[in-house]
């Protein structure tokens, strides 16, 4: 689709030029070819060939499009809640260019037939790049491997069981070790399932008010603690899905010094709120990975800035109202995000808490280096997936405005600085914000 | 801080919702929810409630023509029973509805449930549910009062008024006594709705458990926190002892029933630590042989079947409280 709409040449002038790959952030512009960067103009002229299509950014920032490592579809099963094409329009109006779709769908993305059939499928309907990632274990069940080496020739980016967690370590070992074999990056959801029990939201003092299990943060620190020893053992390309907490941020640090294979994500949910926020059983905040302490937020922040994290997702998980209108824990994990990610991440900038170009890496160039691909980067040669932001843009989130199918946004309401003005995939603008 | 009245109950004729300032309050949801004198309001509105379930003619009708439901998604005998007798006493139609459910097998959910009730106009509903939080979902799909008669571990507000209430005619006061609370206190409601009433009536609260039983955070709800009974226990003027289900003693949480009640089922020797004149509470039902020993809990400091006799009078009180106000303009 995107390809069919791509004109021959684009040159986007008078752009802020934000490419965290080199650390770039500087006055240029960009050429764009058959869906490919053809040039990149800092502080000098560019030539421009016949026929061009000009976009005059007008001093607004332009970035690698974002790469978003988790993002959860209706799409096949469930399109009540989302379809690839829902997830494709909300992607496209928050600057998402890509996403790794989870395998916890209906049916579980277990096989390579449907890895094929997804691919065709966005690409016939999603505005923006749809990457499937592969079931470690059948059905998600944790018990058999799934068939890697036939996953990875059908196309998909990396193997992980979404929001499911592995619990013995056992096969972990011999996932790890076989996902090594054929180089695939290997990310999993920490949470111990025995330990986390019926705990619905972070252990401590707020859960003991409103009388809700808690789930202590060792469970996910000791599955952690686990996994880095693993991915020592195996040599696996190891993603820790998502980290929530202080303990797991000195974890992954020690574990960095040893062994560079190791990387880290954070939802934006982790670094945007805390376990204040569920407030009095307010359900869109109940999410798989809990929120946890401001203590805790702290802690991931500062990974982020000195590098502990690597990326940073939007967790999107869309949930209608019958599961989601119910008992605190009776209720499903999860919320939507797509939209909101990279206003949610500006926020850390605008506060002065981590710098631009570090929030956008976690964005764009890191998640593209743990998966392997050529986008997430401003340079000759890589896809033209691309977007011009406003920073300080300032806008309220009204849930009606958003395009997902489902509305458990965690932002309802926020008042936010910074929105994509335009969102290009492979060439061409799929999204384009109108005042 | 409002010195109690006297003994009892007022000697004066039962008072109606009319001698007291109107309760704004739409629900009543939690004990958080209530201010300090709304409190004190509700334990005086009570105490004259008293009186009318001593006469021979038990019935003071305030609430005629109303309906009240009982909507218990868990099984109770005496919270149901007690409120029940509690809006017939006040001439209200009452009306008990008991749900199974289970989270597996849902069918219906609460808000389809409060949906359909709601559409009966009833005037008031009484829900427990087993899950936190459960009856304030369902208040804010309804056009009447509702009244939470527990919500999973986080609040039974009516327990604690009769709590407080009971206390206070025994002990012709609240400020200042030391209460202690003794037992399984992660998982019960009454002890989060007690610490709540009871600290905003300025008593010294202690909570008393194995560390297995203590929730995180509970040194900010509590006075004191004590893992040793008799420490926690000296010098109390109350002691209320909770019920330890017995599936937590099978090994993993509590190793045995035996050892639970050789260091936290209260017997005459624990209770000696206490003040001479200390009263001793249950909510309700009782394990006799688990966290009390028989005699204690059929003893002279026993004041278990006044409490019983107290919810009666709250929940009138709290029936006569919510419904008047919600029919003003």
């Amino acid at each position: 689709m995107s390809a069919a709409m791509t004109t021959t040449a684009t040159l986007i002038e008078n752009a802020r030029i934000l490419d965290p790959a080199t650390g770039t952030d500087h006055a240029g512009a960009v050429l764009i070819e058959n869906g490919v960067i053809a040039e990149v103009a800092i502080g000098k002229p560019i030539g421009v060939p016949d026929h061009v299509e000009v976009i005059n950014a007008r001093g607004l920032a332009l970035a690698p499009g974002l790469i978003d490592m988790r993002v959860f579809t209706g799409e096949p099963g469930k399109e009540y809640r989302e379809t690839l094409a829902s997830a494709g329009e909300a992607a496209a109006a928050g600057g998402v260019t890509s996403f790794v779709m989870m395998p916890d769908t209906t049916p579980v993305v277990d096989d390579s037939a449907l890895v094929d059939f997804l691919i065709r499928r966005a690409k016939a309907t999603s505005k923006v790049n749809v990457l499937p990632a592969g079931a470690i274990t059948k059905g998600l069940g944790g018990k058999e491997m799934t068939e890697f080496g036939l996953l990875r020739e059908a196309g998909v980016v990396c193997l992980t069981d979404g929001r499911h967690a592995i619990q013995s370590t056992s096969l972990l070992r011999t996932a790890m070790s076989y996902a090594a074999n054929y180089g695939m990056t290997f990310v999993h959801h920490l949470r111990d399932a025995d330990l986390a029990g019926d705990g619905v939201m972070n252990e401590g003092l707020f859960a003991t008010i409103l009388g809700l299990r808690g789930q202590p943060r060792e469970a996910e620190t000791i599955p952690l603690a686990r996994d880095l020893q693993l991915a020592g053992l195996t040599g696996v390309k190891y993603h820790a899905a998502q980290v929530s907490c202080a303990a797991s941020i000195e974890l992954l640090a020690a574990a960095k010094k040893r062994n560079n294979s190791v990387t880290a994500g954070v939802s934006i949910n982790n670094l945007a709120l805390n376990e204040n926020d569920v407030g009095r059983y307010r359900t869109f905040f109940k999410l798989s990975t809990p929120l946890r302490s401001e203590d805790d937020r702290q802690a991931v922040i500062e990974g982020l800035r000195n590098g502990t994290i690597d990326t940073i997702h939007s967790d999107h998980d869309p949930q209608d109202t019958e599961v989601k209108r119910q008992p605190f824990a009776e209720a499903s994990d999860g919320a939507i995000g797509l939209e909101t990610l990279l206003p949610a991440a500006l926020r850390l900038v605008h506060s002065g808490e981590v710098d631009l170009l570090t929030v956008l890496r976690a964005m764009t160039s890191r998640p593209a280096e743990i998966l392997g691909l050529p986008s997430g980067r401003i340079a000759v040669g890589a896809p033209a997936d691309l977007i011009l932001i406003d920073l300080d843009y300032p806008w309220q989130v009204d849930v009606r405005q958003l395009r997902s199918r489902s509305r458990n946004t965690c932002f309802e309401g926020a008042r936010l600085a910074g929105k994509v003005i335009r969102t290009i995939v492979g060439g061409a603008t799929v999204f384009e914000h109108i005042d | 801080m409002a010195q109690a009245r006297a003994s009892t109950a007022s000697n004066s004729p039962a008072g109606t919702s009319g001698d007291y300032p109107p309760f704004n309050q739409r629900h009543l949801l939690s004990i958080a929810d209530l201010q300090q004198h709304e409190i004190i309001d509700l334990l005086d509105r009570a105490a004259a409630m008293v009186p009318i379930s001593r006469q021979e003619r038990k019935t003071h009708p305030t609430l005629t023509g109303k309906t009240q439901i009982n909507l218990f998604f868990e099984p109770s005998t005496r919270t149901q029973a007690s409120f029940e007798i509690a809006g017939k006493r006040l001439g209200a139609l009452v009306m008990n509805m008991s749900v199974k459910t289970s989270s597996v097998s849902k069918g219906e959910t609460l808000v389809d449930t409060a949906a359909t009730l709601n559409a009966m106009r009833p005037d008031v509903i009484v829900v427990r549910h087993s899950a936190a939080g459960a009856v304030e979902l369902l208040s804010q799909k309804v056009g009447c009062a509702v009244i939470n008669a527990g919500d999973g571990a986080h609040e039974h507000p009516t327990q604690a008024l009769l709590d407080a209430l009971t206390i206070r005619n025994h002990k012709g006061r609240i400020a200042g006594l030391t209460v202690a609370i003794c037992g399984d206190i992660g998982n019960s409601r009454v002890v989060r709705s007690n610490l709540l009433l009871l600290g905003a009536l300025n008593v010294r609260t202690r909570v008393i458990a194995p560390r297995n039983l203590l929730p995180a955070g509970i040194e900010n709800l509590a006075t004191e926190v004590f893992t040793d009974m008799r420490e926690g226990l000296k010098d109390a003027d109350v002691v209320m002892m909770l019920r330890l289900q017995h599936e937590r003693a099978n090994g993993r949480m509590i190793p045995s029933i035996r050892e639970y009640y050789h260091f936290y089922g209260l017997d005459a020797e624990k209770l000696s630590y206490a003040k001479p004149d200390a009263i001793v509470m249950h909510p309700g039902p009782m394990n006799r042989g688990v966290e009390i020993d028989p005699a204690i809990a059929d003893g002279p400091a026993s004041v278990i079947t006044d409490q019983v006799e107290m919810g009666v009078a709250v929940r009138m009180a709290v029936l006569d409280a919510l419904l008047p106000a919600r029919n003003e303009p």
